[in-house]
């Protein structure tokens, strides 16, 4: 109850305002020693500290009064907000494709939470539609919230989770699927819903937002915009990430969900394929293939759901002189499975040679990506390469790293023997490994240069 | 149709309401109409860096000149309190798009909104705290940075980022104490370079500037009042000597209403002269929409239901294809014949100096429905350019009485639900009275709709920033090196005796902490430092072109200088001359430039008993003051600098005295 009426406040602040008994919504006059302050006691955030109270002035802003220069407050009235998105019935229609969200936390629309001072989730059909309204010109839109964990917080058990909703989703006869999700691991889930749901009949687009739906710039209304006419419209039937293409909002872009990676912390054109192009752009009303070779839409449900993962894999990102002792923990932790990030063409420094050596003797699978993110794993080039090909570590060509931990999972999820996760994961499923690496896949070009500067002023909105 | 003349019509609302010129009205005339204003003084920071990010401030490009551009929709969201904001729901529906020029001189990613804020600049953060001790405002414990929506496009992130330093403080009129609600630090918004249709353009060198908002309470009754109170928000602010001045960089919002009208805010004032006449004449304003209100009121019963009428009109209307309505043809647009019930003579109804309430639509049809002007015609223009059988072929057409008003609306066939909307809305507001808006101001004193006006539904915690405390200490310290308010400034310089037409000059340049150390530190009298400055510096400054690096320290040195030579006061004119467009020139070699020569008083004196014999031998005039002129213009050039100029004075009328 305390919890209702002073929420968020603790420690000193919490006692001030019980002294003077004044609850959080209610109006407050107080008198401290920097003069008469009056407005409407807000929640608090938890993190923040116990020495302040939050208040609402009368012209709409907040404000914190310092509880030590407090000499007087009473309560001289009570109004609690209620914060609530619109909500407005989702008006079905038969002409339009039925297209099914699962929620999983991103922030698509979504109101402020006080506790943490944080934005949370807004997510039925009628408060989508509240939000976004041009929703509903595109597609009967459908929600189910799977749970509601931030992006970091996102795992194999979700994933596994995922795959089976879909499944059934596509069972019952859906046109298209959006996963709502946070941006910062939303790759990860791609590759592991790439590897998990094959053969799809429809499509499942993963989409988020940069910028949270509380603000009037964000991205968040454009990328489900795109996400919706994907799922329910477009014709490719895979695992895509659905985000912005240029920073502007002008276009999105779908890309496979195995050679898709964030790549700037803030930006809202943060997602790019690597070592390859898109699949597609995407606007309000259509698809721009870009890749011609993709799985198209079909009308049966004949999906595949291999819902399998083993968590004893992880991931050793290799910097100069590392000590073998790294390499020689993590096997004797029991993990199954490594890939280690090496540098250049795909290597690490000879003092490991004995910890790679013990690894494969106790049956550990060892795998090469690369640092350098775009690219291929070359061991043959160096000697070194050689080496350590023949102390058990396979080059995984251009997989990118985070994607060959997912797939590592999801391959000692199905058998332990060493043979055959080697081959499953040399084996692509969606292009996790290309065969060639086309000339417009590596495409980071540096400012300062006229002709780049061109190109930006004109065309790079 | 029944006789009417549009211009008597206009000629005699504007009488019906009592509107008089500016110059001719007096304290009665605003008492009559219940005038009441207040003030939102914006005031650029002189800082190094834009407040959240760490791009350098003060730094402006011309509109072509940027390295990138970023395209962006705004959408309203929700208040902290769960609301929708109105102004937010109508920039939506005119479904701009916008655009921003970045320039990476003074723009980083921060400006787009593609990284998160850096902490608040704290230098911007001190000088804040500083002006808002000198308005005497209840300091917060905790800083707190809001999102205040802005979905006009001067933001990118859709917000500005501000928050509350003080609330509850005044300033000291001449008259009269003035309360003030609130002072706030926020970012400064983009430049606009164009709104054209649905697209508008804006440059980011200003945007993220730190800026201060100084909010008073409307406690001003006439428009000089206002202004009185204008300049003193900014000399206070100039007295820390630590804001930006020039063109944009302190910029007023003029909040005015009469008596049973609205607020309305003028928007971006760049000059305090101007507020009195645009006050003015929006309180006029204001007057005359109650009159239309009174007077629609008596025709139209039921106000909720009021709805306009309108047919669209095509090729096929061959008797209607007037010379506008051909022109839009041309130009792929729609038009539509609109009728308004029950709206006779109210059109061109009176609202301001050569406007009518016509211009109120038309204004709307520019911001709201994006169609550029002329928009629209209508059966009451002042300068009637259809005939009245027109009118009267659209009478029959839209089957109006002769209770109605008739208008030819056009453009973009996709805005023509909005631009319906928007008339049928403004009749509406219309029977309410005056519609609360933000309104842009023009030189001539006029003004028109820029959009609804914001509430406090737009504001929005910041969740990307975390509460700043503002410790005891801090407050101490920065309050134990105030400088002296701006009403002490004047009782002082009152009490030294300097000239009263000086006060604006030194005040609105910070002059005043010069007049003190230049006395303090080098022993010249107050009155004749400060007389000085508001007539001969502020001479030159007129008519002289500064070097870069002049600056008012120069002034100082200078009269160290003449302190440390025991040279008089008026040499420091011819000098600061010289200073002004070479402020690195060597004082001594100055001297030289203008022919000065050291002399002693009793050598300057010396020839006086001569030069007045030859005075009154050429000279028949028995007039001594004419003798005294004379003999001064005669010793004076080796006199400046050498001998007080009034001392020799003295002394050449006591030499004239004696002779008599």
């Amino acid at each position: 109850m305390t919890d209702q009426i002073f929420q968020g406040y603790r420690g000193r602040a919490l006692e001030t305002l019980k002294k003077y008994n004044v609850r959080v919504w209610g109006q407050a006059y107080i008198e401290t020693t920097r003069g008469v302050f009056r407005g409407t006691v807000l929640p608090r955030a938890e993190n923040d500290d116990d020495m302040h109270l939050v208040l609402k002035i009368d012209t709409g802003y907040n404000i914190g009064i310092n509880i030590t220069t407090i000499n007087t407050m009473k309560e001289t009235g009570f109004k609690k907000a209620n914060y609530k998105i619109p909500e407005k019935e989702f008006p079905y229609s038969d002409d339009r494709p039925n297209v099914k969200l699962f929620g999983t936390g991103g922030t698509i629309a979504s109101r402020l939470d006080y506790r943490t001072g944080a934005v949370i989730p807004a997510f039925s059909p009628g408060e989508l539609y509240g939000a976004v309204p041009e929703l509903a010109d595109i597609c009967n839109i459908n929600t189910e919230k799977l749970f509601a964990v931030f992006s970091e917080n996102m795992g194999p058990e979700q994933y596994i989770t995922l795959a089976k909703a879909i499944g059934k989703e596509v069972e019952n006869g859906t046109n298209g699927i959006i996963i709502g999700h946070g941006t910062d691991t939303l790759h990860h889930t791609a590759a592991a819903l790439s590897f998990m749901v094959q053969n799809l009949p429809v499509p499942v687009i993963l989409v988020g937002s940069q910028r949270s739906s509380d603000r009037p710039s964000s991205d968040a209304a454009l990328n489900l915009i795109h996400a919706s006419y994907a799922a329910g419209h477009g014709d490719i039937a895979e695992v895509l990430v659905c985000m912005f293409g240029p920073t502007s909002d002008e276009y999105g872009f779908l890309h496979r969900g195995t050679r898709v990676r964030k790549m700037h912390s803030s930006y809202r054109s943060t997602f790019r394929t690597i070592g390859d192009t898109p699949a597609a752009t995407v606007r309000r009303n259509g698809l721009g293939h870009i890749k011609k070779d993709y799985n198209p839409r079909r009308k049966d449900k004949k999906v595949k759901i291999m819902p399998f993962f083993d968590e004893k894999v992880t991931m050793l990102y290799y910097y100069p002189h590392m000590k073998p002792d790294v390499l020689d923990s993590l096997v004797d932790q029991g993990y199954k499975g490594i890939i280690i990030v090496g540098t250049g063409l795909g290597h690490v420094n000879r003092e490991l040679y004995p910890a790679l050596e013990r690894a494969r003797d106790k049956g550990v699978a060892v795998f090469m990506t690369l640092q350098t993110i775009w690219g291929y794993v070359h061991m043959m080039v160096y000697e070194t390469g050689r080496d350590m090909m023949a102390k058990g570590v396979v080059p995984l060509g251009n997989m990118l790293p985070e994607v060959a931990w997912v797939k590592l999972g999801w391959a000692l999820g199905q058998t332990n023997d060493p043979e055959k996760v080697k081959e499953i994961m040399l084996t692509p499923v969606c292009d996790e490994i290309t065969e060639r690496e086309p000339y417009n896949g590596y495409l980071v070009y540096q400012g300062g240069v006229n002709e780049v500067e061109e190109f930006v002023r004109k065309f790079r909105k | 149709m029944r006789r009417f003349s549009p211009k008597r019509n206009y000629e005699s609302t504007r009488k019906k309401i009592g509107y008089v010129p500016l110059s001719d009205a007096t304290e009665k005339d605003y008492k009559r109409i219940g005038f009441k204003s207040g003030l939102e003084v914006h005031q650029q920071l002189d800082t190094a860096s834009k407040l959240f990010c760490r791009c350098p401030a003060g730094i402006y490009h011309d509109s072509d000149d940027y390295d990138a551009e970023v395209i962006r929709h705004m959408r309203p969201t929700l208040s902290e309190l769960g609301e929708y904001d109105g102004t937010a729901l109508m920039e939506f529906k005119t479904r701009k798009e916008i655009v921003y020029r970045l320039n990476n001189d003074n723009a980083c990613t921060y400006e787009v909104d593609d990284t998160p804020p850096f902490p608040l600049d704290r230098e911007a953060l001190d000088i804040a705290l500083e002006i808002s001790l000198l308005c005497k405002l209840n300091i917060v414990g905790e800083v707190h940075i809001t999102r205040k929506q802005y979905l006009d496009g001067s933001i990118p992130t859709g917000f500005q980022r501000t928050a509350i330093l003080g609330v509850e403080g005044e300033i000291e009129l001449s008259n009269k104490k003035v309360r003030l609600i609130q002072l706030s630090i926020e970012e400064d918004s983009c430049r606009e370079i164009s709104d054209v249709g649905h697209t508008r353009i804006f440059k980011t060198d200003r945007l993220g500037m730190p800026l201060i908002e100084t909010v008073t309470y409307p406690d001003m009754f006439t428009p000089w009042e206002l202004a009185e109170a204008a300049e003193y928000i900014r000399f206070l602010n100039r007295s820390t000597g630590k804001v930006r001045t020039g063109i944009g960089a302190g910029r007023e919002d003029v909040n005015v209403s009469c008596e049973g009208g609205s607020r309305v805010e003028v928007k971006g004032v760049a000059h305090n002269k101007w507020i009195p006449l645009l006050s003015h004449n929006e309180a006029f304003r204001q007057y005359a929409l109650l009159h239309i209100r009174e007077k629609l009121n008596l025709r139209i019963k039921d106000a909720d239901k009021y709805k306009i009428s309108y047919r669209q009109v095509s090729l096929n209307n061959s008797d209607l294809i007037s010379d506008p309505v051909k022109k839009a043809f041309d130009a792929n647009m729609h038009v539509y014949a609109i009728k308004l019930p029950g709206c006779h003579s109210i059109l061109s109804h009176f609202t301001q100096p050569g406007k009518v309430f016509a211009d109120e639509i038309s204004d709307r049809l520019k911001v709201i429905a994006c169609i550029e002007k002329p928009n629209m015609t209508h059966s009451e223009e002042i300068e009637a350019f259809l005939p009245p059988d027109y009118w009267k072929k659209i009478s029959d057409f839209t089957e109006a009485s002769d209770d109605d008003a008739l208008m030819l609306l056009w453009g973009p066939e996709d805005d023509i639900p909005t631009a319906l909307e928007t008339v049928e809305e403004r009749i509406q507001l219309a029977l309410e009275g005056v519609p609360n808006e933000t309104r842009k101001s023009f030189p001539d004193g006029t003004t028109i709709f820029e959009r609804v006006l914001p509430g406090k539904d737009r504001m929005y915690p910041d969740t990307d920033s975390a509460p700043i405390p503002l410790k005891d200490d801090t407050i101490e310290e920065i309050r134990s090196r105030l400088p002296e308010s701006v009403a002490d400034r004047i009782k002082k310089m009152r009490k030294w005796g300097i000239p009263e037409d000086t006060y604006k000059y030194i005040l609105s340049k910070n002059l005043y902490p010069l007049i003190v150390s230049i006395s303090n530190d080098f022993g010249f009298e107050p009155k004749r430092i400060g007389t000085f400055l508001g007539h001969r510096f502020k001479n030159i400054e007129g008519r002289m072109k500064a070097h870069k690096n002049f600056n008012h320290n120069i002034i100082y040195k200078l009269f160290g200088f003449l302190h440390s030579r025991g040279l008089e006061f008026e040499i420091a004119d011819p000098m600061l001359k010289v200073l002004y467009e070479h402020p690195k020139m060597r004082h001594e070699s100055i001297l030289t430039t203008i022919n000065f020569r050291k002399k002693k008083s009793n050598d300057i004196i010396a020839p006086i008993d001569f030069l007045f014999e030859k005075f009154t031998e050429e000279k028949k005039s028995k007039n001594n003051d004419c003798a005294t002129n004379w003999l001064m213009g005669q010793v004076r050039k080796q006199a400046v600098g050498n001998i007080n100029l009034s001392e020799l004075r003295q002394k050449i009328e006591q030499r004239i005295k004696g002779d008599d």
